[in-house]
């Protein structure tokens, strides 16, 4: 039966590390003896489209999550969270980077949106939003590319997040490259006391 | 997860895995000896797995040049023993048809596995085929495994039932289930087939001749034909008890039956389970051959059935059919009747709607209240497609051929442009705008041979290196012996870019790694007889501009090689950036407009270079009239 459950949807653009930040957050999971499954989309992923991930904890069988049931959206671009709203509900904890990846553009398509805007949209319209300045922090740590891990704390720190910290931090262990561990380590560390 | 737990990995070990990862430890725990494979999303991760482990895992595995040499690299490995495998995108297997529905005649002595995978919805390929049909065509045993423990599982399965019947066998998902990620428990790893000769790292077979058996001639075709219905019929009866065929009871005494398999079946139980139906699901993991035994058994005392299927309404008819055959009266809903739709994969919503729609149980229209500065934010979204990369030498190539058709004074409207199917399709958008027609890999060159005798417009074809290799080669040889005039442009960046960077012939490697015979383009090309055969830099713009020029002022066939690596390999030295020069910078916009460089955007009313994304190309200062960008030393 479908019970204690909690999604997870992460989106961003190709090349943030989105897939490997879901496959931590799910290798933790199975670790602490929950059921996870987890949807990803390869292919395209690398030529600057949109990326998103979907994470289900619980006794599930399918790994899309449904419109408006998304416990948490983990944005990694403030332009894919509002691309992502319709897996949201009021409820919906949103922790996103607010730094802007703006897509090529020629004359006549849309243009990219003030991102305080779209901040503060988003707060008139859900009730636990949290914007984390994750480029910045990821710079600090000492590489863009720590990026992921920034957010991955973020989403940690939140309260109803379903899995132990110290767990993310074996799988993260696990799953990247040892030389980097202790960047990274910052990186979630930035990420986590931001919300907290 | 290091690649090598899927070789090291002890039974009883669990790990967090892709569908397509589950796929590789199924075929190792079978003890499998050679896999062979064109890359295809979403199979492509198996053979970049298999790629890096083959030698530690002691199998042979290929690269092969298309899937149908694929197929006959695993078909003849196969019925010299050996347990082998080849997986494939679901359009791969229209490549390796010829050879796939005769190995059914012809069989096999060692387990033969075809794993493929199909994509509803269409998420990166050119159409939505269901590969259910191919069992029905090719008359094979297709399993359908619906999250990476099964699919593990139903390779091995699948090496049993293969060599057990002595026909290959076929493993079909899908790419939510390919590219699904859940937990899989490891089994134990059999011993291989064959035996072990100095100088190979992977045990080899021995093939025992027997003409009667394996040259499918009229004299000897229909005794095959005969002996493969046989060893079907025989499975069929066997399926109607199989245990990997299931009864899940929703709830006790259920009067409603929900058919389905694969990926749908996990939205099915999702939902039942979720809005508490009045449910019992049968999931069939062996979709064929079908048994009708089982479908009954399961159907006849229900009030009405639902089959849940993606893509084609296959399980539906059989149901139906079911039902005919037993004077039933049980209405039967799918996509026949327009309960589920007809086109795209399911997801829980999709499958809600289909069941509401004759229960009506529930009001599905959930609707959230937005504030209309966040509506009018939704409704102005500015998309993000997939785009060239920054620094990809197509760009400028695209850009250099519209250059010399301006400077040529040939209207685009009079020029088809025929591509393939590879990165360089995303020439398809703007402003782009030089993808006119596409059938399948290869079709670039056979479609300019067709337009070029067909219509009075100029025609110039696109083909990337890989897919040239795969199937560009012979309707070349068609273009020329057939006297047709046009340009076969081969983008030739030295790898095969869109699945993630395979190599492929014209690389000095193979797929284990090893050094390899570099094939070259330029010289299979002359040897067609072609009249002008270059070789360009397509970051050189006037080297490209001029020759292609030239090659409109040719007749006969033109075939231009543009070569240059591929930005994303590992390993190519990245050009140092440029910066944008605001005292010369015009503000014309000619950058943004013409490139759509993702490292080039316009912020607050400037050009701003992205340094980090840049990479040197420097087709942008080539192009610019005013001289604003300047490389950064």
């Amino acid at each position: 039966m479908v019970k204690d459950n909690y999604s997870i949807y992460i989106c961003g653009v190709g090349g943030q590390g989105i897939i490997k930040t879901s496959t931590i957050i799910g290798e933790a999971g199975m670790d602490e003896g929950l059921n996870v499954v987890m949807s990803e989309i390869h292919g395209m992923s690398q030529r600057g489209g949109s990326v998103s991930t979907e994470i289900k904890i619980g006794e599930y069988k399918s790994s899309i999550i449904e419109d408006h049931t998304s416990n948490m959206i983990l944005g990694f671009e403030p332009l894919e969270v509002v691309r992502g709203l319709s897996k949201a509900n009021k409820d919906t904890s949103l922790v996103f980077n607010t730094y802007p990846i703006v897509p090529a553009q020629i004359t006549g398509t849309n243009s990219y949106p003030n991102v305080d805007s779209i901040v503060s949209s988003l707060k008139d319209n859900y009730n636990k939003v949290y914007p984390v300045e994750g480029s910045k922090y990821a710079e600090e740590a000492g590489n863009i590319l720590s990026l992921n891990m920034v957010l991955l704390g973020s989403a940690v720190a939140v309260n109803s997040f379903p899995i132990e910290k110290e767990n993310i931090i074996k799988a993260m262990k696990n799953n990247l490259n040892e030389k980097f561990h202790k960047m990274n380590l910052k990186a979630f560390e930035y990420g986590y006391n931001a919300i907290k | 997860m290091a690649y090598n737990q899927l070789v090291n990995g002890k039974k009883g070990d669990k790990h967090f895995l892709l569908g397509n990862e589950a796929a590789v430890r199924g075929a190792i725990e079978a003890g499998l000896s050679v896999a062979a494979t064109y890359p295809g999303t979403p199979s492509s991760e198996i053979g970049n797995i298999l790629s890096f482990i083959a030698k530690d895992a002691e199998i042979y595995f290929e690269f092969s040049t298309n899937e149908k040499v694929a197929m006959e690299v695993v078909a003849t490995s196969a019925v010299s023993g050996l347990r082998s495998f080849t997986f494939m995108k679901h359009v791969g297997l229209n490549v390796a048809s010829d050879s796939f529905v005769t190995t059914a005649y012809s069989g096999v002595k060692g387990g033969m596995v075809v794993l493929v995978a199909d994509d509803p919805s269409v998420f990166s390929s050119q159409n939505e085929q269901d590969t259910r049909n191919y069992a029905r065509l090719a008359n094979m045993p297709l399993l359908e495994p619906s999250n990476p423990q099964e699919v593990k599982d139903m390779v091995v399965y699948g090496f049993e039932l293969s060599e057990e019947l002595e026909i290959p066998v076929i493993v079909r998902t899908t790419t939510r289930v390919s590219h699904m990620r859940g937990i899989v428990e490891f089994g134990d790893i059999k011993p291989q087939n064959g035996k072990n000769i100095e100088g190979k790292h992977y045990n080899v077979g021995h093939f025992i001749k027997n003409p009667n058996a394996y040259v499918p001639v009229p004299a000897n075709s229909v005794g095959m034909h005969k002996r493969l219905t046989e060893k079907i019929e025989k499975l069929q009866k066997k399926n109607s008890s199989l245990p990997i065929n299931q009864v899940v009871e929703i709830k006790e005494n259920a009067k409603i039956g929900v058919i389905s398999s694969s990926s749908a079946y996990n939205y099915a139980y999702d939902v039942a389970v979720l809005d508490n139906l009045d449910m019992k699901i049968l999931k069939l993991t062996l979709s064929y051959p079908t048994s009708y035994d089982l479908i009954y058994d399961f159907i006849k005392d229900l009030d009405m059935v639902f089959v849940v299927e993606e893509v084609d309404p296959i399980c539906e008819r059989e149901v139906l059919m079911t039902v005919g055959m037993n004077g039933l009266n049980i209405p039967v809903h799918g996509k026949i009747d327009k309960t589920f739709p007809m086109v795209e994969e399911f997801n829980c919503d999709i499958v809600r709607e289909g069941f509401n729609k004759i229960l009506n149980y529930t009001d599905t229209n959930i609707s959230f209240d937005l504030s209309s500065s966040l509506e009018k934010i939704i409704d102005n979204l500015p998309t993000r497609a997939p785009t060239l990369c920054a620094g990809c030498s197509h760009r400028a190539t695209y850009y250099g051929v519209k250059q010399a058709l301006k400077e040529a004074y040939i209207n685009e409207d009079n020029v088809i442009f025929a591509s393939d199917i590879g990165c360089y399709t995303l020439g398809l958008n703007s402003p782009y705008n030089i993808v006119d027609y596409l059938l399948s890999m290869g079709s670039s060159v056979g479609d300019g041979c067709g337009f070029a005798m067909a219509t009075d417009q100029r025609v110039i074809s696109f083909i990337g290196d890989s897919t040239f290799f795969h199937s560009g080669v012979s309707p070349l040889i068609n273009a020329v012996h057939n006297k047709q005039n046009f340009i076969v442009t081969v983008l030739d960046n030295r790898i095969t870019a869109m699945t993630g960077g395979q190599p492929n012939p014209g690389m000095p490697v193979d797929g284990m790694g090893d050094e390899a015979p570099e094939i070259s383009i330029r010289e299979l090309a002359l040897a067609t007889g072609a009249s002008f055969v270059r070789v360009i830099n397509p970051l050189n713009l006037k080297q490209t501009v001029d020759t292609y020029k030239k090659a409109l002022e040719n007749e006969g066939v033109s075939v231009i090689i543009a070569k240059s690596p591929c930005t994303l390999i590992k390993g190519v030295n990245k050009k140092p950036p440029v910066k944008v020069n605001y005292d010369k910078c015009n503000k014309c916009d000619s950058c943004i407009n013409n490139l759509a460089c993702p490292a080039i955007s316009k912020i607050e009313g400037k050009i701003v270079v992205d340094t980090s994304m840049c990479n040197g190309c420097s087709i942008c200062s080539q192009i610019c009239n005013y001289d604003a960008f300047e490389i950064i030393n």
